[in-house]
């Protein structure tokens, strides 16, 4: 940060215009701290009415009853106050007194819940397989090494309602995939291909994403490491073991935290793929429907969601150490 | 400086503040008594799906220039039926005045009447329903009361190859003992629509009511679908579906998936919506232009039970010009706009006498077959909570139909989970 000269001060400033904040005036520090803070109230109070605000009205709706009918007059009369029955209705399957049939969304939850966790894991796992080959290869120099890593995007850049519908007619029983495959597979008519299915498109679609933040990463490695693992020995695999695993860990670790965290979330591309049917409804997919069908119902589990999502991102961010923040901040120096 | 920037800040914070608060957008206030006498006279909104034929806009240009002083504006929405219902749902909790006349799929005037969002046309606001079909009358009424008018309707059609099937099959069996001829000419034999959406409600209500049974009873709450009748008829969907006759990828047909392969010549029986017939009449892609016929569905003794759509018109309980809404609800189902939505848009009258009407025949000539349709139609459950009771259906019928689980489970979930619906 460059230093501006204190207007407002009147004072001779004697200190070096490169003393740092701390050390100075503290008068000039509460006065910098007050702008901040006029600076950032704008966006706090934006914050809190997009999210704060539908955040808590949704955990209060959560606690009330969904309408129920008046047998008198036909009419849908106010449900009252629910306690905690909305969210055993999800967690322990109670619609009514009996256990949930199959059929209501509620006997959904618990295999949206395991599609959800297995999208998850298929997809991130894969895509940082991808991901890391794709960056190894664009990291190097090589002629038209520009054109590859722009060219690379186009994936990522296509709307995903596009690219659901794109691989929903190659994944049609008289589509492209059958052809080439020889086979009469139903993709989307039977569980595991059409969640294959979903698989492959949403890693077709953000592989690149995932390659171009880890290239990020790569680019921090300094040359002169890998010179000096070679002069010692080290073979190709050890270099990538010891040395890129090591280095690229917190962008790795960035970018599967957003990707997991964005799975954890799809909805757009299984919900036009295969309408969710075949045991690829997720839990976005399953609030969605539930609105339809009762708003309460349907806040306790988005609110169940986001607890949820909230655990896993804790658990990167503690447990394993994903810090967003800092590794850009490093990777915005070593860039330069 | 630091006066100066505070004053930026605290103007930022404004600036933000009233963005906000605009982008709240302005809620239309004042719900209007659903008792009231029919007052209120001035300009009104229309709200209706994606007009594909353009027969909206020209039909409200003709009431425009009669009634300069009560004009109707066209609010168009998306052409998603998801949509539709969303933000007709949205307006009405938000009790907005400004939709004043909509147009509802007949799955939906139940739930809205019951959420109170219809004005019920009775006393000063009753209509006459004598000319139109009585079936049609019975998607707009709930709860005994009349809540909207309808003015398009649908029915399912058999759609089937007259150059290799001389008469249609009158019944499901004499159809299924069709299937060898297509055999023998390499095509699939029957298809309605199987993917796991409303579609496969409309066909499996279709199959239980042709067979007798019932998906509801007449309070439209009570679950009657485990009879030995609804197992006779989702029993067939499920038995031809394993032995082939329905084809596998049936399976995740909708209406256009079936219409291609119809129109491609690899299908012999198809049961899908009229707007197939001018389709396959005149895409260039269709191979089976003059070689097609139409057929009501097959029944046990008489046609069978198609299930009914269309759309009904119904007037907002919050608009503020009730008595213009009604006269235009009036006008929007005249014999007139009638014959106009007929011959411009396909859509299927909804007054008995268009379908006596030679003219109009002459144009559509499914007419005479969709009349038979619709009269012995049985609309899909007449209930408020009629997302659920579609869920309920569909997931079921779908899984009986894979054969993931007998027929009679299937019913029996059914029948639970229509029940849990209710509850």
């Amino acid at each position: 940060m460059s230093a501006t000269p204190e207007a407002g001060t009147g004072e001779a400033a004697p200190e070096q215009t490169t003393t740092p904040p701390r050390r100075g005036r503290p008068e000039l520090t509460a006065a910098r701290n007050r702008l901040g803070l006029y600076l950032i109230t704008p966006t706090i109070v934006v914050l809190l009415v997009v999210i704060g605000y539908p955040v808590f009205r949704a955990v209060l709706m959560s606690f009330q009853n969904d309408a129920g009918l008046d047998p008198q007059t036909g009419l849908f009369v106010s449900g009252g106050f629910a306690g905690f029955k909305n969210y055993t209705h999800w967690l322990l399957q109670r619609c009514g007194g009996v256990s949930c049939p199959p059929g209501t969304l509620g006997s959904q939850f618990w295999p949206a819940m395991s599609a959800t966790i297995f999208f998850t894991v298929a997809s991130v796992v894969i895509e940082v397989v991808l991901g890391m080959w794709m960056a190894l290869v664009m990291s190097r120099a090589f002629k038209g090494r520009g054109l590859l890593r722009a060219s690379v995007l186009v994936p990522w850049s296509i709307p995903t309602a596009v690219t659901a519908k794109l691989w929903f007619f190659i994944f049609a029983f008289a589509g492209i995939a059958n052809s080439l495959l020889h086979t009469k597979i139903l993709w989307t008519g039977s569980q595991w291909p059409a969640r294959f299915a979903v698989v492959v498109a949403d890693v077709w679609k953000t592989t690149p994403f995932i390659a171009l933040l880890i290239l990020a990463g790569l680019q921090i490695i300094p040359e002169e490491v890998y010179e000096a693992a070679k002069v010692d020995g080290a073979t190709k695999w050890q270099r990538f073991t010891r040395i890129t695993l090591p280095l690229v860990r917190p962008a790795l670790l960035v970018a599967v935290l957003f990707r997991t965290l964005d799975v954890l979330r799809i909805f757009d591309l299984p919900y036009i793929l295969t309408g969710g049917s075949n045991g690829t409804t997720t839990l976005s997919i399953l609030v969605v429907n539930q609105i339809r069908q009762g708003f309460n119902s349907a806040a306790a589990l988005s609110t169940i969601t986001f607890v949820f999502i909230f655990l896993v991102a804790f658990v990167f961010v503690k447990v394993l150490g994903a810090n967003v923040v800092k590794t850009q901040q490093s990777q915005q120096k070593g860039a330069r | 400086m630091i006066r100066r920037t505070r004053l930026l800040a605290v103007s930022a914070v404004l600036a933000v503040g009233a963005l906000v608060m605009a982008g709240c957008g302005g809620g239309g206030s004042s719900g209007g008594g659903s008792n009231q006498g029919v007052t209120g006279r001035g300009p009104i909104t229309y709200v209706a799906g994606k007009d594909n034929n353009n027969i909206n806009r020209p039909t409200i240009n003709k009431w425009n220039a009669a009634h300069p002083d009560q004009k109707v504006t066209f609010k168009e929405q998306s052409d998603q039926a998801d949509q539709q219902h969303d933000d007709l749902v949205q307006h009405f909790q938000a009790k907005d005045a400004n939709y004043d006349v909509v147009s509802v799929d007949v799955i939906w005037t139940a739930e809205f009447a019951a959420k109170g969002w219809l004005q019920p046309l009775k006393d000063s606001f009753a209509a006459d329903t004598s000319k139109f079909l009585p079936a049609t009358v019975k998607t707009a009424t709930y709860n005994n009361t009349l809540y909207a008018l309808p003015y398009a309707s649908d029915g399912g059609l058999l759609f089937y190859r007259k150059d290799l099937v001389k008469t249609p099959p009158k019944t499901w069996d004499e159809m299924m003992g069709m299937c060898s001829i297509a055999k023998k000419n390499n095509m699939d034999c029957y298809a309605g629509q199987f993917a796991k959406y409303e579609g496969l409600t409309v066909n499996a209500a279709e199959a239980i009511n042709t067979a007798g049974g019932k998906i509801v009873g007449d309070d439209g709450k009570t679950p009657e679908v485990n009879s030995p009748e609804a197992t006779k008829g989702l029993g067939r969907l499920a038995d031809a579906y394993k032995s082939g006759n329905i084809p596998k990828q049936a399976i995740t047909y909708q209406e256009e998936q079936g219409r291609q392969s119809f129109e491609a010549g690899k299908l012999l029986f198809l049961r899908n919506w009229p707007y197939v017939f001018s389709l396959a009449t005149t895409d260039a892609s269709s191979k089976v232009k003059d070689k097609f016929g139409i057929a009501p569905l097959p029944g046990d003794s008489g046609p069978g039970a198609s299930s009914l759509g269309g759309h009904d018109a119904a007037i907002s309980a919050f608009s503020a010009h009730k008595a213009t809404a009604i006269d235009f609800l009036k006008f929007w189902t005249s014999e007139e706009t009638g014959r106009y939505f007929a011959t411009q848009g396909s859509l299927a009258p909804v007054l008995s006498s268009l379908y006596d009407d030679p003219t109009l025949i002459k144009k559509l000539p499914y007419l005479p077959t969709l009349k038979t349709s619709i009269t012995n139609a049985v609309p899909r459950p007449v209930t408020p909570f009629y997302p659920a009771v579609t869920k309920a259906v569909e997931d079921n019928a779908y899984a009986a139909m894979k054969g993931d689980k007998p027929v009679q489970q299937a019913l029996n979930d059914m029948q639970n989970a229509i029940k849990a619906a209710a509850s």
